[in-house]
């Protein structure tokens, strides 16, 4: 499979804090990968990196095998990508939107554009500032997907969508990936419902990647051990341990299982992505184990 | 033609369409010569990647279930064994209900007799860490 996008080291400060740091990372072509951490961990840097909305300090960066900003003119067409709350001018109607949409883009498809207008049912002559946050959300991806890119990019795209408006959209994104070749890269702090829609992962904490990967891998590579809390030293010698936490009685480990776990006084759990995530990000991590280890 | 569904189960979501194709046959909902939904189709009423359907499609046809027809579409190729008649199948059951009545007599609830259950149709838990 080739690479839609590659980092290496990839920085960008600013003043002095690195929104994104050491940043290294492959985005499989033909794959739709999401960018999960938590708000300030860099998703949103790292996504404006690579449509050349800014410049890295750090490291290198190729989308589609060109350097962005330095092969604007090559790479922009083939590039969809929608904002963080999908900015639209909302004194535009619908039709005015496609119109800018068709001038501004080279490679644009206006019958694509019409006929998703069409299936979702928006009226051509309604103001966009009268649609409701999910049609909004609706026109901005039609805008970047009649623009027929290789790569689509969105930052947050159903944060701020209700759970039907959520999954009309990337019902929208997906069909749009069943019927063209498409890599798409979206970045989410929701994790819930990722699974169905994307792939691939890629976790971000403090502006460093912790975890990339193949997500039927990762779920099947992550387990929930729970023991005695006499003896975690075999378990963790064999192991990585993403986080533990512990009672008098009790350890629980969850692991990146390195091979088989045998030890019959461990009790194994499968867990989800969702927890797998939340285990990177550091949540429930013990702090009394740290003090304890240290 | 079916219609998939996905459940929240941990299975992930290309061995569910795998298994749902599989269950089909065996019910003799789906016969050689009749169609899968398309990948389009799939992905439209599920929401889910086009990715996962073409990995369950794949594997369906590696295992000689299916094939591809380049252009038409998916097509079943081969009969798996049926699930036992019905005859066959009210025994089992009744078997099934004279034991859940000794599990309930030797007192454990649902919840010990469906991890009892799951334990023993899938056992060593530890095998399947990658």
């Amino acid at each position: 499979m080739s690479t839609a996008i590659r980092t290496d080291g990839l920085g960008k400060r600013y003043g002095s804090t690195w929104a994104l740091r050491d940043c290294t990372l492959e985005v499989p072509a033909g794959s739709v990968t999401a960018l999960v951490g938590p708000n300030g961990a860099g998703k949103t840097t790292l996504l404006k990196l690579a449509v050349g909305l800014t410049r890295p300090n750090a490291g290198s960066l190729e989308v589609l095998g060109r350097v962005p900003l330095d092969d604007e003119g090559e790479l922009m067409p083939k590039i969809g990508f929608v904002a963080q709350d999908h900015p639209l001018y909302m004194g535009f109607s619908v039709s005015e939107m496609l119109t800018l949409g068709r001038k501004l883009n080279p490679t644009w498809n206006d019958d694509v554009a019409r006929r998703r207008i069409e299936r979702l049912r928006l009226p051509l002559d309604r103001k966009v500032g009268k649609l409701s946050g999910g049609q909004q959300a609706q026109v901005a991806l039609t805008l970047a997907l009649a623009k027929q890119p290789e790569l689509l990019i969105l930052d947050e795209p159903v944060a701020s969508l209700d759970p039907l408006a959520r999954r009309e959209f990337m019902n929208t994104v997906m069909e749009a990936v069943s019927e063209n070749e498409m890599t798409v890269l979206l970045s989410s702090h929701i994790v819930a419902d990722l699974e169905r829609v994307c792939d691939h992962l890629v976790i971000l904490g403090e502006g460093r990647t912790l975890l990339a990967g193949v997500i039927d891998e990762i779920v099947a590579s992550h387990r929930l051990l729970t023991g005695p809390s006499t003896d975690d030293d075999v378990v963790t010698r064999m192991h990585d341990v993403i986080r533990a936490t512990h009672t008098k009685r009790q350890t629980t480990l969850l692991v990146r299982a390195n091979g088989h776990v045998y030890d019959a006084s461990w009790e194994l759990h499968e867990v989800d992505l969702e927890e797998i995530v939340l285990a990177y990000l550091g949540y429930g991590v013990d702090r009394e184990f740290e003090a304890m280890a240290s | 033609m079916i219609q998939f569904h996905l459940a929240r189960s941990g299975v992930p979501a290309y061995l569910q369409l795998v298994q749902q194709v599989h269950q089909a046959i065996r019910l003799g909902v789906l016969k050689p010569g009749d169609q899968l939904p398309t990948v389009k189709e799939v992905v439209g009423t599920l929401t889910i990647n086009p990715n996962t359907v073409l990995r369950a499609y794949n594997q369906l046809d590696l295992e000689g279930i299916v094939e591809g027809r380049r252009g038409v579409g998916t097509f079943v190729s081969q009969d798996l064994a049926p699930i036992p008649p019905d005859d066959d199948r009210k025994a089992l059951r009744s078997a099934l209900e004279k034991w859940l009545a000794r599990a309930r007599a030797a007192g454990l609830d649902d919840e010990a007799i469906a991890m009892l259950f799951d334990d023993t149709l899938r056992p060593p838990a530890v095998s399947k860490v990658a």
